[in-house]
């Protein structure tokens, strides 16, 4: 696509500046790999060694089989799960009415949503726990299930209206003058072309619900009710030299997420490209 | 007849009614009543708390030396994080947006720690520095950097460097995406044009490049720092805000004061300076964009 040929110098140089991004973004996953399959009593003998003589899956298997991280990993999902659903429930209401009308109000409500990405969120957690505890809402999966949606709406009804834009109002036209009413019209045409775009918001939903570290610590202090996160942080001070089953628990959080990006980051730039070309 | 007409009418309210419902109730109705702590005397575990106190908490917060510390803080790992992560983020971007063989799998492998949730990479960085099981400290110490294997995050004088080298690790594939984005929107026929005229490399990204990618610059960058300044997790992770409060932002603080302290009133009064600084800059920013414009 460029003009000028480069010469090989340019590309040795390329490669090696890519080296380096790619070096510095995976060192300290593959450590954390690493660290989670030593065997304890190679990590202090061994020092610093960037492979150890040989591995073990035996942090796995105590984290899996010993510990609450099976019940803090249920937590989560099931948090983020529901906060995934019921966000994209709300964002999608609202994505396709800021799409579809114009009413009176619009831009104050669409200012009342900008509003609530720029302020400090950390503003909001004593004033939650306090509107939370009197209703049975702290210690509870479904505060933070309800925090998490709120949290998450905005966003998602911004990205929502974007992919509701881009699919022709003629399509819905042509479904009324037939004698569909809106709703059916909503349900049959434009959910199912909106597919790759509610899969994207529930998505991005769950890793921010996935990855909530501070109103989770602060709401749900039992560990019944902990998160992953709240979870793994409560391990680390309490058995701060369990390296190896702390680093397990790390990889494990990780594999959700990770799934996820893989399916989405093809799209990622593409996607920006698209919206950026229409404006 | 009439009922349609009303439910007609009514019909885009109810696609945003549930929306703005969430948002009122968790997020907006909060945010008044902690505006409202700002000038009470919170504290959770005092049943006779409660009292107006008026600017008592901003008489206390004006000779709170940890509160002034967590304001050059909240500069310093504002400034280095996004500074860093911008200026990363570009190079990587640029490097991207060339064709060449393995560039899919080289994209997915640098925007991974995008992928890794933030408390995730603050722990994964705190072990990293850790002398017990992370290399970094030997590394340190093979440089000449460092006499002895220490944790650098119990060193109060570089302890905020832990955090703002994990944001950068994180952030880094954020600003490299939206340029991407931006960069690959740009016609290629001008670049084709400029060479024909003669326009070398640098030339070209100064009078190309830079002018297409400014409009994505700035916007990423408010927003961004914005968002960085009140992205307190990797620092209560990662320290906790110490060693004796060394390392303590303004939003950190915030959450230590009610989580730890459970002084809800103090950390919302500390909350209302934040928003208001936040305020100041994102106003400061819109003139100095009115006059830039003008002058044009």
């Amino acid at each position: 696509m460029s003009v000028a040929r480069h010469t090989s110098k340019y590309w040795a140089l390329h490669y090696l500046l890519l080296g380096a991004f790619a070096m510095f973004a995976l060192f300290p996953l593959f450590w954390l790999l690493k660290v989670s399959l030593t065997p304890n009593n190679l990590l202090y003998s061994e020092g610093v060694r960037l492979w150890p003589s040989h591995i073990t899956f035996e942090h796995y298997a105590s984290v899996v089989a010993r510990s609450e991280f099976p019940l803090f990993f249920r937590n989560s999902v099931i948090v983020s799960g529901i906060t995934a659903l019921l966000a994209t429930l709300a964002a999608a209401a609202a994505g396709y009415g800021f799409s579809r009308f114009k009413f009176r109000g619009k831009h104050f409500i669409v200012g009342l949503m900008l509003i609530t990405q720029m302020f400090p969120l950390v503003m909001i957690i004593a004033p939650i726990f306090r509107l939370l505890s009197p209703l049975g809402l702290t210690n509870s999966l479904t505060g933070l299930i309800i925090v998490y949606s709120a949290f998450n709406v905005p966003f998602a009804s911004f990205l929502m209206q974007s992919f509701f834009d881009a699919i022709p109002k003629d399509l819905e036209e042509a479904a009324l003058l037939d004698g569909a009413n809106r709703f059916a019209a909503f349900w049959r045409i434009i959910v199912p072309l909106t597919l790759p775009g509610l899969a994207a918001t529930l998505g991005f939903v769950f890793t921010a619900a996935w990855s909530e570290l501070l109103f989770a610590l602060m709401l749900n202090s039992s560990s019944k009710a902990s998160t992953f996160p709240v979870g793994l942080l409560a391990f680390v001070s309490k058995f701060s030299v369990d390296f190896g089953q702390m680093m397990a628990a790390g990889v494990l959080a990780l594999l959700p997420v990770c799934v996820f990006f893989v399916f989405i980051q093809r799209h990622l730039v593409q996607g920006l490209t698209a919206g950026a070309v229409k404006g | 007849m009439t009922a349609r007409r009303a439910l007609l009418a009514a019909e885009p309210y109810l696609y945003t009614l549930p929306a703005l419902l969430l948002i009122c109730a968790v997020m907006l109705v909060p945010l008044g009543l902690g505006l409202s702590y700002a000038f009470h005397d919170v504290k959770l575990l005092d049943p006779l708390s409660g009292d107006f106190i008026g600017l008592d908490h901003f008489r206390e917060l004006w000779s709170d030396a940890a509160f002034w510390q967590a304001l050059r803080n909240t500069l310093l790992w504002t400034g280095a994080s996004v500074s860093l992560q911008f200026c990363l983020g570009l190079v990587l971007a640029l490097l991207l947006n060339r064709a060449f063989p393995g560039r899919a799998l080289f994209q997915l492998l640098v925007f991974l720690p995008w992928a890794v949730p933030s408390f995730l990479s603050g722990l994964n960085w705190a072990w990293l520095f850790n002398p017990v099981v992370g290399p970094l400290p030997h590394w340190l110490v093979s440089l000449g950097l460092m006499s002895q294997p220490d944790n650098l995050l119990s060193d109060p004088r570089y302890a905020l460097w832990g955090p703002i080298i994990a944001n950068v690790w994180w952030g880094i594939p954020f600003f490299a995406i939206t340029l991407l984005a931006a960069l690959q929107s740009i016609p290629a026929d001008i670049y084709e044009a400029a060479a024909i005229d003669g326009a070398g490399a640098w030339r070209r990204f100064r009078s190309i490049t830079l002018p297409f990618l400014a409009p994505t610059m700035a916007i990423t960058i408010l927003l961004r720092t914005v968002w960085i300044a009140n992205f307190a997790d990797l620092i209560v992770i990662m320290t906790k805000g110490g060693p004796a409060d060394s390392t303590q932002i303004l939003a950190s603080y915030i959450f230590t004061q009610a989580f730890q302290r459970l002084d809800f009133g103090y950390a919302s009064a500390i909350a209302a300076v934040l928003l208001l600084l936040l305020l100041a800059y994102a106003l400061a920013l819109m003139a100095l964009r009115a006059v830039l414009v003008r002058r044009r």
